[in-house]
């Protein structure tokens, strides 16, 4: 647990990518095969669920560390995060013995899992006083399910090749799907034989990288293809062995969720592997992305939903056929077989071929563009035809081209302290417009802000508090900040009459005084027709 | 009445006419200490320890009439017993204690338990009033050792030395740089300064407090080798132009407030060293204690948390406001001048 505790600690300490592939390749190298396959596990984002209830963690550190539980729960506010306030508070004892990190895992934290009351506080206690500080923290973060480390699955990868010597894209692929955290998996994991596949399982999805600079500098506008950026569920279709398994991006298997293309999967020929974008569907353009959350709310999906709401998978990529992996052939040849292998595949129009977007150069391109709210899309991606199908968001062959977002000025309203890293500063905001001499929330943001300015905007709140409700302040209604979004729709549910999609603060406006705000009407006004 | 009570100006004592740590000009002010915090421009007549005379006129310019008292010796301003008494947080900080009709009351100022080389030591002062301040006023704040964190500070520079990098530590410039100065190991590498450090520093080599050499990092020529560095810089710097010359680095800072992931986190830096020139959670339940005061007030900090705890132990107390909130980043630092 030691090795695991330095390696967290080591993770958490640097921002180099440098220094952190290091650290995971030396912890790899050292690792028996065992505690190596539960560190994958954790990096990747496999957490534990939370196996003890905050409350009852809060009541037992609280009995250890000998004050009342309302200091705990002011601790608790001024740190963040449930694990390290514990950590902080628990009197510093043990560290003496060192189990390895399967032992921990399998012998101490598992078992808990449907443990009476009595049995896990005992445990807890005692597991409190055999950890170092640096453990604890560790362990905390797993009871509590928070497990989350400055490493993402990419940097493990490069990491587990670096260690085995296996090709990262082979670590990659077998780190899709399922697996357990056993020795053996390990084993196969950096196995040096790379011709393996799991039959359900996908590729790393490739991802394109958002545009940077002049489109004059990609080169010839004939050796790129456009297409629309959908704003909808990233998927594999996979058809193997008989078989037929739906991924999203998210590595999660989407078994039953959208049986209308599953069921066009299925006649697929054998071995083959789509990657496209699951969209809620009519006609020619998809409908808004809140029909998909309808659907995706619900747990039965009835007759009635299916027709309103029914979902195509937009293809973009031919990844397999015939079993054989065509990532590294060039995309021209990937569309040319895509387009075939679709046109003879009846699939009652569940497998729609992504168009390519008309344009003869850049600047036709560029003209596109501002027809992407038309057609329901965000923007464009532009991929090179010589490109190679490749692993994880990299610069280069594929660009992502959004169309500007949506602008509005507002005004400061509420503001609420966040968590984690943001943990006992005010930086969950809500913004208000101008309606009738009286400000109207309309959106809540949280991101975009420098931590400078989120230190000088927390400042400002605590001086300018007028009311408190919980954790809530009303603030004096004073600065102002240009919110940016992707979307824009009438709803029923807001005060406001009006949602907006991803908002985000694009600039403070130091310059502008609360007055001089948008209103909501201006808001109104940026709504399109549906 | 109450000895000392709060005004739109700060604490003030009515029988003898004078303010302690005011936030604007008034005539008379008694100054526990020279944070920007607690010392207001333009009065008329100040009143600090005599170690810390030097400290604070370096703030308020050669005009400013600056009187100082010893430690211990006792005064009357218009009949009201004042004396001043060690509080251990930086150079000349003081307790100030103010005796009336047989009332003793105590404003503890910014005050740490931890020893610390550059400044005399904390003495708690018996009194029925104590004024405390309670910027880590909460059982998460428990210092670790001291020679633990200056070790690992040591660490820290070795390592970077050996990976060709420069070591950027950040502190308060008035108190913290000293104390790392104080405590640091100086046989590893250079030692160099920011200008707001440098002057603060020379400040307290006046007053006759060691500290190893050092160099104004701006004196010296941008192609220099400042691989094998350490250099002090207050936190402001962070981010500027000016650390730029020194290539490739490391960061980190010294503060109290890096013993919580978060704090250490939303500054982008490498490295926070947990170390504070305020009292910790059990310190000041200490020094609560060892004053045997009945009544408390507490200011600047965690006011809330400490005032519901000491009520929970029985004691009279209640929170009191002052001019900064106490969860912003410890004092503000308002002598880190640009550097250019
Ligand atoms: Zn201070
Ligand atoms: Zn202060």
């Amino acid at each position: 647990m030691k090795a695991f505790a330095r390696l967290y600690t080591a993770l958490d300490e640097t921002t180099a990518t440098g220094e952190k592939i290091a650290a995971l390749a030396a912890y790899f190298s050292a690792a028996p095969p065992s505690d190596a396959a539960w560190a994958i596990h954790f990096l990747t984002g496999r957490r534990p669920k939370r196996l003890v209830s905050s409350a009852k963690l809060a009541a037992w550190c609280a009995e250890a560390a000998a004050i009342p539980l309302w200091l705990f729960d002011e601790s608790h506010a001024a740190v963040g995060d449930l694990a390290e306030t514990i950590t902080l508070l628990l009197p510093d004892t043990g560290g003496a013995g060192d189990e390895s990190l399967s032992h921990w895992v399998e012998q101490r934290l598992l078992p808990l899992k449907g443990q009476d009351e009595a049995v896990q506080r005992a445990e807890m206690l005692r597991t409190w006083t055999e950890l170092d500080r640096r453990e604890r923290f560790v362990w905390n973060k797993l009871i509590t399910g928070t497990f989350r480390v400055g490493a993402s699955s990419r940097l493990v990868e490069r990491a587990l090749a670096l260690a085995s010597g296996v090709p990262e894209g082979a670590i990659a692929h077998r780190l899709m799907g399922g697996w357990e955290p056993t020795p053996e998996f390990f084993a196969r994991l950096v196995a040096p034989d790379v011709r393996d596949a799991d039959v359900s399982r996908p590729y790393p999805f490739y991802l394109a990288y958002p545009l940077e600079g002049p489109l004059e500098a990609l080169g010839p506008a004939e050796e790129w293809i456009a297409e629309w950026k959908w704003d909808g569920i990233r998927s594999q279709l996979i058809r193997r062995a008989g078989r037929t398994f739906l991924w999203s991006r998210g590595e999660e298997l989407l078994s039953g969720r959208f049986p209308e293309v599953e069921e066009a999967g299925s006649l697929l020929p054998e071995g083959t592997v789509l990657d496209g974008e699951l969209l809620p569907w009519v006609g020619d353009m998809p409908l808004p992305f809140a029909q998909m959350q309808r659907r995706i709310g619900r747990k039965v999906l009835g007759r009635k939903i299916l027709a309103e709401v029914p979902v195509v998978l937009v293809a973009y990529d031919l990844l397999e056929q015939d079993g054989h992996d065509l990532r590294a052939i060039p995309l021209a040849d990937r569309r040319r077989r895509l387009d075939a292998l679709l046109a003879a595949t009846p699939s009652a129009g569940r497998l729609v071929l992504s168009h390519l977007v008309e344009a003869a150069d850049w600047t036709e391109i560029t003209e596109a563009r501002r027809r992407a709210r038309d057609v329901g899309a965000e923007g464009l991606i532009l991929k090179r035809l010589g490109s190679e199908y490749g692993v994880g968001r990299r610069k280069g062959d594929w660009w992502k081209w959004k169309i500007e977002p949506f602008s509005v000025d507002a005004v400061l309203m509420y503001a609420m302290p966040g968590s984690g890293r943001r943990a006992g500063l005010y930086t969950d905001y809500t913004f208000g417009v101008w309606d009738d001499g009286r400000l109207v929330p309309f959106a809540k943001a949280y991101s975009g802000l420098t931590d400078e300015e989120i230190r000088r905007v927390d400042a400002f709140v605590r001086r300018n508090t007028q009311e408190k409700h919980g954790p809530v302040r009303v603030v004096k209604p004073e600065l102002v900040f240009e919110l940016a979004f992707e979307g824009i729709q009438v709803s029923s549910r807001h005060k406001s009459g009006i949602a907006v999609r991803f908002p985000r603060m694009a600039r403070w406006r130091t310059d502008k005084r609360a007055e001089d705000a948008d209103s909501l009407q201006t808001v109104r006004a940026l709504l399109t027709p549906p | 009445m109450t000895l000392l009570r709060l005004t739109d100006r700060g604490l003030y004592c009515e029988v003898g006419n004078f303010f302690v740590d005011p936030w604007g000009a008034v005539d008379r002010a008694v100054v526990t200490h020279a944070h920007g915090d607690h010392v207001a421009w333009g009065c008329r007549d100040y009143l600090t320890s005599a170690e810390g005379v030097g400290v604070l006129r370096s703030r308020l310019g050669p005009d400013a009439r600056v009187g100082g008292l010893p430690f211990g010796e006792r005064i009357s301003i218009n009949g009201v017993g004042v004396s001043l008494h060690p509080a251990g947080h930086i150079l000349g900080s003081s307790q100030v204690r103010v005796e009336h009709g047989g009332e003793v009351w105590v404003v503890s100022g910014d005050y740490k338990m931890d020893p610390d080389p550059t400044t005399t030591a904390f003495e708690a002062v018996r009194c029925h009033t104590f004024i405390t301040e309670s910027t880590f006023g909460l059982p998460i704040y428990r210092w670790p050792p001291q020679h633990q964190v200056l070790r690992d500070i040591n660490a820290w520079w070795r390592g970077n030395q050996e990976a060709g990098k420069a070591s950027l530590l950040y502190g308060y410039a008035l108190g913290k740089t000293q104390r790392l100065l104080a405590g640091l190991d100086p046989a590893i590498g250079p030692i160099l300064t920011h200008g707001a450090v440098e002057r603060m520093t020379a400040v307290y080599r006046a007053a006759g407090v060691p500290l190893p050499p050092t160099t104004h990092a701006g004196s010296l020529d941008r192609r220099t080798d400042w691989s094998r560095a350490l250099i002090l810089a207050p936190p402001s710097a962070d981010g500027s132009v000016w650390t730029r010359r020194f290539g490739a680095r490391a960061t980190a800072f010294a503060s109290g407030w890096m013993l919580v992931r978060g704090a250490r986190r939303r500054r982008s830096l490498d490295r926070g060293f947990p170390l504070s020139d305020h009292v910790d959670w059990p310190g000041l339940l200490a020094a609560v204690d060892a004053t045997g005061a009945e009544r408390v007030w507490v200011t600047h900090g965690f006011t809330g948390p400490v005032v519901r705890w000491l009520q929970e132990q029985g004691l009279d107390a209640s929170a009191v406001e002052t001019r900064f909130e106490g969860d912003v980043d410890d004092d503000t630092g308002q002598e880190d001048g640009p550097e250019q």
